[in-house]
């Protein structure tokens, strides 16, 4: 008998072309077979521009799907022309490509059109056991359901584009194991935001990981894809889930999944992605769910991360190789040490991203929104993920209980995530998001962002100030 | 693709956790669809400030800083967004090579793509280096060929993953070398498809239904 292997051995084996050291361990390079890819409009110019310059053509144009995404603006009327010139060319570039090399593209007023991350499994593109690279980072996302995603830079979607494949070396694994139930009015955002602060924004650097448990078990699909989608930032080139029946009943009947006898036979396969019992893994991490309290970012960084009733830290507490990046980011963020978290007032809410933007995403921020106003001076947005999402919410009214509270109900980009559109901060502007990122100037130049769930982003919004989701959720909205 | 066998000049420490993608190339800059103009992005807002006069502070801006070369960086340098226009600034600014502990994992496959070495070294050894630095600045040579940094009269050793090191030195064009296997490749995947047909081309949702 082989020996126990683990699912991303497995997954990794399974699309290996060649090696070229036959080491078969971690580091071993190898020829790596990419079933899919998503393109956007930002990061994939210079790469088809590369191809026409080699005279190189797409080996499998039909792997690949474009999406406008990160430039466009959420303005509710797409059509009065809120495009900078530079977004204009990269938008129409990409039809341009898509239209001379066969591939598919998604443009701004396709009813399809969304966020590459959000789109690609509502469409059922994202089956369990592929292999898909893209040109965004958070193409982990795509392990929620089994799957080995990753992110690249422009020379390898050019690469990937002229070949299906990339030159590629074989990661260590770690398993990060979650038992337990979270508490109520915690979510998966919270978890793996718990998860950064606790291994920091390195902490699974060169490592594909795992997460595994009866906690993720217990979480949705779309949960799930929020923990895989932010563990890029603890440094994981991978995050996967073993794929269990829930990601089978997500992606039967989406419109592209395949479909009756195929469906059956795949599933079959499905079944056994997972990591053999006694497969050794590099690393091994666990907590406990019940533990995890709602969340949210103080820092410039996203393992700068506390219990919302936390204070922020006293950088003479921290850690001696911590403590300059910890005054640094406290003044960009304009605190002072001790400060209570509950006493930081804002001036945006931002719900968006292919962090926090699904359908249940959205769900979750009206329950607290339902009945209750945004807080005067606060300006409130939401971007649904995809346009499918966007008309999901409006059939069941969910759209106007975020119109009621005072949200701006947008339509579906990247938008503040990383403010390439018109969407952005002004300077010292403070902002409760339901995004990844609180890099600095990320949502703008001087801007200052606190990551949290969608629900406490909705707490933040009404009261205000950053928030703990549980007083509001136990307290019975006026109405 | 330029090769690097061996260079010399300046180095900049640029100490600090966590200098992510947006701060090395910051999003006003990824508006174009090719690679040039990216220089004046490298560390934008760092280097200038809203009304767009110089920060006299950053290191980069200090007069003996004109012709960097290389920088010494903290703990995960270049994490963050798989902006390649982050590589392309930097070696458009003239920086050839970067010393640290560890990189973005996407940035650090961009770099070698793109011909920017990077190092990593123990942090003990990074700090060391930047301790031989005066002000945080100096000269230095680093001989890939050798796999050796020199400061002065001292020289310190590195470890570099051997296929990164033969594409740097060549200049290699990845692409073509990987067509060599185009037969291997197409093998593989007629293979796999029928092996599993529902990853075939999922086609239009019009197809489908």
């Amino acid at each position: 008998m082989s020996a126990p292997k683990t699912l991303y051995d497995k997954i990794v084996d399974e699309h290996r072309i060649l090696s070229f050291d036959e080491s078969g361990g971690a580091g071993e390079r190898l020829l790596l077979y990419i079933d899919r890819t998503v393109l956007n409009e930002y990061t994939s110019p210079q790469a088809f521009s590369g191809l026409r310059a080699a005279g190189r053509t797409p080996w499998r144009p039909s792997a690949s799907l474009g999406v406008v995404d990160h430039v466009n603006s959420t303005n509710p009327d797409r059509e009065a022309g809120q495009l900078d010139d530079g977004a204009r060319r990269q938008i129409e570039y990409l039809g341009e490509n898509g239209r001379d090399f066969g591939i598919e593209i998604f443009d701004l007023f396709d009813p399809r059109q969304g966020i590459e991350h959000v789109v690609m499994p509502e469409l059922g593109l994202v089956l369990p056991g592929m292999v898909i690279a893209a040109g965004d980072s958070h193409s982990t996302t795509y392990g929620a359901f089994g799957v080995v995603g990753f992110g690249i830079g422009t020379s390898d979607i050019e690469h990937l584009l002229a070949t299906q494949t990339l030159v590629y070396r074989r990661l260590k694994t770690m398993r990060i194991t979650v038992d337990g139930t979270l508490a109520p009015g915690v979510t998966a955002k919270d978890l793996i935001m718990e998860v950064i602060r606790r291994i920091g924004a390195d902490g699974a650097a060169g490592h594909a990981v795992e997460f595994a448990g009866d906690a993720i078990a217990a979480l949705g699909v779309e949960a799930r894809m929020t923990i895989c989608n932010m563990a890029v930032e603890c440094g994981a080139r991978v995050a996967l889930m073993a794929p269990d029946d829930k990601v089978a009943a997500y992606i039967e009947g989406c419109p592209r999944a395949p479909s009756a006898e195929l469906f059956a036979r795949a599933r079959i396969e499905w079944d056994a992605l997972r990591s053999d019992p006694g497969a050794r893994f590099d690393k091994e991490i666990s907590l406990s769910a019940g533990d995890i309290p709602p969340m949210v970012s103080w820092g410039t960084s996203p393992d700068q991360s506390l219990a919302i009733t936390g204070r922020v830290p006293d950088p003479d507490d921290l850690p001696p190789e911590r403590r300059a990046d910890a005054v640094r980011a406290m003044a960009y963020m304009g605190l002072a040490p001790n400060m209570a978290l509950q006493e930081i007032a804002i001036d945006r809410a931002f719900i968006g991203s292919c962090t926090n933007a699904r359908l249940s995403d959205l769900r979750d921020a009206a329950e607290i929104l339902r009945g209750r106003k945004v807080a005067p001076g606060v300006r409130a947005m939401i971007s649904p993920g995809s346009s499918h999402v966007r008309s999901l919410a409006e059939a069941e009214g969910i759209d106007r209980v975020f119109t009621d509270a005072g949200f701006e109900w947008r339509r579906s980009g990247c938008s503040l995530c990383l403010a390439m559109n018109d969407d952005s901060l002004a300077p010292g502007e403070r902002c409760a998001s339901s995004t990844n990122r609180n890099f600095e100037g990320r949502q703008g130049i001087g801007g200052r962002t606190h990551l949290m769930s969608p629900a406490m982003v909705a707490a933040a919004a009404v009261t205000g100030r950053l928030a703990d989701v549980r007083t509001l959720a136990a307290a019975e909205p006026a109405r | 693709m330029k090769g690097f066998v061996r260079e010399t000049g300046r180095v900049a420490a640029m100490p600090g956790a966590n200098i992510d993608t947006d701060v090395i190339m910051p999003k006003a800059f990824l508006k174009g669809i090719d690679r040039s103009g990216l220089a004046v992005g490298l560390f934008h807002d760092l280097r200038f400030d809203e009304t767009g006069a110089v920060r006299s502070d950053f290191i980069l801006n200090r007069p003996d800083m004109a012709d960097t070369r290389f920088l010494l960086v903290g703990p995960n340098f270049g994490c963050g967004s798989s902006r390649e226009h982050a590589v392309w600034g930097m070696l458009q600014y003239g920086i050839r090579g970067i010393i640290g502990s560890s990189y973005g994992a996407i940035f650090a496959d961009n770099a070698a793509n793109n011909g920017l070495l990077l190092l990593s070294l123990p942090v003990a050894e990074v700090a060391a280096l930047a301790a031989q630095l005066e002000d945080g600045a100096g000269d230095m040579t680093i001989d890939l060929e050798a796999q050796r940094i020199e400061t002065g009269a001292q020289a310190t050793g590195f470890d570099i993953d051997p296929a990164t090191r033969r594409a740097l030195m060549l200049g290699l064009d990845r692409i073509g070398e990987t067509l060599t296997h185009a037969d291997r490749i197409r093998t593989f995947e007629e293979a796999y498809l029928a092996r599993k047909p529902w990853l075939m081309d999922a086609g239009s949702d019009e197809r489908i239904s």
